[in-house]
């Protein structure tokens, strides 16, 4: 133990600088930051919400309402699959209620032939297992329903999609620190650093849109901008995607809910960048009927009624997909399929938790607990250096080093810094000596056994290690559990609190060890001051 | 070196911990049981049975109503809203809470922190219900009629929890602490041994209960970070009893014709310098928390000055002497009296 070979000591030094370079970011002012050279780390950590001020919302979405739509398409599903069946298969038109749909046939005998035309209707288009279960009864009954697993899938999927949504709408060109995140299967935290009036947020998330396709009237010459002909309005451009207004019918012909599928492409003849689309079979039949009649007019396509794009229809398209050709680049391209697939909310959206914090209010809880900070940490020095003398000043450089490590570690692995994250840094200060009071006690023991102090050192470390690894483990576990439990300001504890444990477990054995070591080489005592 | 240190403890202690746990355990099944009652009805200020033929629902819910009064529970748990207000001149609470008292939405709670902040604003917190799915509305007229009785208001904090978002909350509060202590009682089992995961866990419970008890007594707010103080003060109360666990592993294996008493005995003094002087580092970064850390950390610091009290204490009079209750190898020893000369002779 007392041996002290070179490269301990370099370990123990670069570890040291690492954490005075890694924390310095957090401790200078913005000026300052900004001269750091760009080979240094100079990120401060992340300030929580309670710290820098903002909104947080979280927000739920409305599964019933999906799951009706679901319910509905199964429905029409059951009665195609049953109709093209070949040859086809009587039965009454199939019933949705309460989650499940119902048909009955007309020959209970044509049931197997039934069931296995409902079969591909069933299997999972990404693989897996089937989405949708069906019972049949001897009398020809069949009821079919999805399976748990198939709604939490459509859940999360409308959760992503209202991310999307979300986030071009509070975000359109995507330069604030908007944090929007699903959490479980059908919920969306919204985390707005510096929003402190969470109601215009709110009204941004929460109002509905919905894409259509309307038609630019021909023949109509605009005279007044300020009245447009009766039965039209002027929709100006989409924020960050759209280039141009337009003046539109107001009654769409087609709505967003048609749209299948939307992807950038390229025009197999003039190599120009498009958007391919594909349409469901109601929308195909409508869509065909719509081009036909109206080939080489513009339309337009809106989303909260203004202008994604305005192309023309260059033929009918009856093949339930189509491309729309426009002024793209690659960029623009893609940031309108993302729009087309997103379209609208999939379904409504309920605030169900908000909480907001006022700037001030955060800077007041900075100063409080830096004050905190500060306090317990003159506390706990004085404490130890009363204690311990020369060795409690060896386990307080030990701490600045930790605290050095636990600020560095959270700034540059992007942990957030709450108000309780604080208290457990605060926290840390009082336990993190837990693991050099162990080990001082050990020596003294030791030494009041009649041991050499070079036995009492090395005994003292040797022994106390197996119960700071198993006394640190427990608090490391139970951290552990508060970051499952835990959101936002709670998470920030747990943050704190089990980076502390495992830092102040190699800085008490690791730091104070190299420290003593050098001390024992350079006095040589005969008995230890402890 | 001369350096005046300061030994807390004396070099050697010979405190019979064993002998006292009998009486340590009276104690501590009073205040347990201090404690359910507390949270059963409403900090001593209710009548139980009264609270439960009077609510509704089905059982369990009238049972999650007895125990909903038996704290004071934060929107975080029962739903509702917060407002944090901040004034330049000092707030009258009786007055806010008589120009929302025709608003007509049940309780409204109003209470002011004492004195000028950092800030050098006056800040009153205002709680109250907002039952229904749009909660907006509420709000907004709170404000309006606040901003009429408190000129030059500021609504420095606004957080609404839903009551389905609060019940979610305490039930998976619960299901942490459960699971903590189920976790430290593998651990202990693992690494020790059965009887000490035993004693572990009763001190486990002993903690917790406590500090709720202590919560529910004193009607402090609960809240969310108080169950991450509860979570900490487990993982802090389990850190001192492994210390005491590992001594006395050692010298079970090291005293082997000691009885378990003295055995513990034994290791509690040995250990008893270190866990003082941890306590009472760990106690002077909880009372700084509690003493300057600011309005929003109080109530957790509170948690964590009792919790690491109450841990010391558990871990010395409840979890090693509770190992004596299961049978182990050796069972309670015949020679009580001689069993100090026998620590002398090993050394």
């Amino acid at each position: 133990m007392l041996q002290l070979p070179r490269w301990r000591v370099i370990l123990v030094i670069v570890v040291a600088i690492f954490a005075a370079f890694t924390t310095a970011p957090n401790l200078l002012p913005p000026s300052a930051r900004a001269m750091i050279p760009p080979f240094l780390p100079h990120s401060p950590m992340n300030l929580g919400l309670d710290l820098q001020g903002g909104s947080h919302l979280l927000l739920e979405i409305d599964t019933s309402g999906l799951e009706r739509g679901q319910v509905d398409s199964l429905r029409q599903q059951v009665g195609s699959a049953l109709r093209e069946a070949q040859p086809q298969i009587l039965r009454s038109a199939p019933t949705a209620a309460g989650g499940v749909v119902t048909t009955k046939l007309n020959n209970p005998a044509d049931l197997q032939r039934a069931m296995q035309a409902l079969r591909p209707i069933a299997r999972n288009p990404d693989g897996g297992d089937d989405l949708i279960t069906f019972t049949s009864q001897p009398d020809g009954t069949i009821t079919a329903r999805y399976t748990p697993v198939a709604l939490q899938q459509s859940a999360r999927r409308a959760a992503d999609q209202s991310i999307k949504v979300i986030r071009s709408r509070i975000d359109p060109n995507g330069t604030s620190e908007v944090s929007i995140v699903r959490q479980g299967d059908d919920r969306i935290v919204v985390q707005a650093p510096g929003v402190s009036d969470p109601e215009e947020l709110k009204q941004r998330i929460g109002k509905t849109a919905l894409m259509t396709f309307n038609l630019v009237p021909t023949n109509v010459q605009i005279t007044d901008p300020s009245r447009p002909p009766p039965g039209t309005f002027i929709a100006g451009p989409y924020p960050g995607v759209g280039n141009t207004a337009a003046l539109v019918e107001s009654h769409p012909q087609f709505t967003g809910e048609h749209l299948t599928r939307a992807r950038v492409s390229t025009d197999g003849q003039t190599g120009q960048i498009v958007i391919a689309f594909q349409l469901d079979a109601t929308g195909t039949r409508l869509f065909c009927r719509i081009s036909r009649e109206h080939t080489g007019d513009q339309f337009a396509i809106l989303l909260d009624n203004q202008v994604l794009t305005a192309p023309r229809i260059n033929e009918p398209i009856c093949g339930g997909s189509g491309q729309i050709s426009g002024s793209f680049d690659a960029k623009s391209a893609s940031d309108l399929v993302l729009m087309l697939n997103a379209g609208a909310l999939p379904a409504p959206l309920t605030v169900i938790e908000q909480r907001t914090v006022d700037a001030t209010l955060g800077r007041d809880a900075i100063e409080s607990g830096s004050k905190a900070t500060i306090y317990a940490s003159i506390a706990v020095v004085v404490f130890m250096a009363l204690a311990y003398g020369l060795f409690g000043l060896m386990a307080i450089l030990a701490l600045i080093v930790n605290m050095g490590m636990i600020i560095g570690a959270m700034s540059i692995g992007g942990a957030t810094l709450t108000l309780p994250g604080i208290a457990g840094l605060v926290l840390t200060i009082g336990m993190a000596v837990d693991a050099n009071v162990l080990i001082y006690e050990r020596m003294r023991e030791e030494q009041r056994h009649g041991r050499s102090a070079a036995m009492s050192i090395d005994a003292g470390f040797a022994r106390a290690m197996v119960t700071i690894i198993d006394s640190h483990l427990t608090q490391f576990l139970a951290a552990l559990i508060l970051f499952q439990f835990g959101e936002g300001p709670v998470k920030g504890f747990a943050w704190t609190l089990s980076i502390g444990c495992i830092t102040s477990v190699i800085t008490a054995t690791f730091v104070t060890q190299t420290l003593v070591a050098i001390w024992f080489r350079l006095t040589r005592p005969k008995h230890l001051p402890i | 070196m001369a350096w005046p240190l300061i030994k807390l403890m004396p070099e050697k202690t010979n405190f019979k911990f064993v002998r006292f746990a009998f009486f340590a355990a009276f104690l501590s099944i009073v205040a347990v049981t201090g404690s359910f009652v507390s949270m059963f009805t409403g900090g001593f200020r209710d009548n139980p049975i009264e609270v439960f033929q009077h609510a509704q629902g089905d059982p369990l819910a009238r049972l999650g109503a007895v125990m909903g009064r038996g704290f004071n529970l934060g929107i975080d748990f029962r739903g509702g809203t917060l407002l944090e207000i901040t004034a330049p001149q000092s707030i009258d609470g009786g007055a806010i809470k008589h120009a929302l008292s025709g608003l007509n939405f049940g309780d409204v709670e109003v209470q002011g922190v004492s004195g000028r902040q950092a800030d050098g604003l006056f800040h009153t917190m205002v709680q109250f219900q907002t039952p229904g799915n749009n909660p907006n509305a509420v709000i907004e007229s709170v404000k309006q009629h606040v901003q009429t009785v408190v000129p030059g208001v500021q609504f420095s904090r606004v957080e609404a929890v839903s009551g389905k978002v609060s019940e979610e909350l305490f039930g998976n509060g619960l299901i942490a602490l459960g699971l903590a202590i189920l976790l430290m009682l593998i651990y202990i089992a693992f690494r020790f041994e059965f009887q000490f995961g035993m004693g572990a866990v009763f001190a486990l419970f002993h903690d917790t209960i406590l500090t709720l008890g202590l919560f529910s007594v004193l009607r402090l707010e609960f809240t969310l970070t108080i169950i991450a103080a509860l979570l900490t003060i487990i993982g802090y109360s389990m850190n001192d009893t492994v210390v005491v666990f590992d001594r006395l592993r050692e010298n079970l294996k090291k005293y082997k014709r000691m009885s378990l008493a003295d055995v513990i005995d034994l290791s509690t003094n040995e250990t008893l310098s270190r866990t003082m002087i941890t306590s009472l580092t760990a106690l002077l970064s909880a009372i700084a928390l509690w003493t300057v850390g600011g309005e929003t950390l109080r109530g957790f610091a509170i948690a964590m000055t009792f919790g690491i009290v109450i841990g010391t204490y558990s871990s010395i009079y409840v979890a090693a002497p509770a190992i004596l209750l299961w049978h182990s190898r050796r069972g309670r020893g015949p020679n009580q009296e001689t069993a100090p000369a026998v620590v002398e002779g090993a050394r």
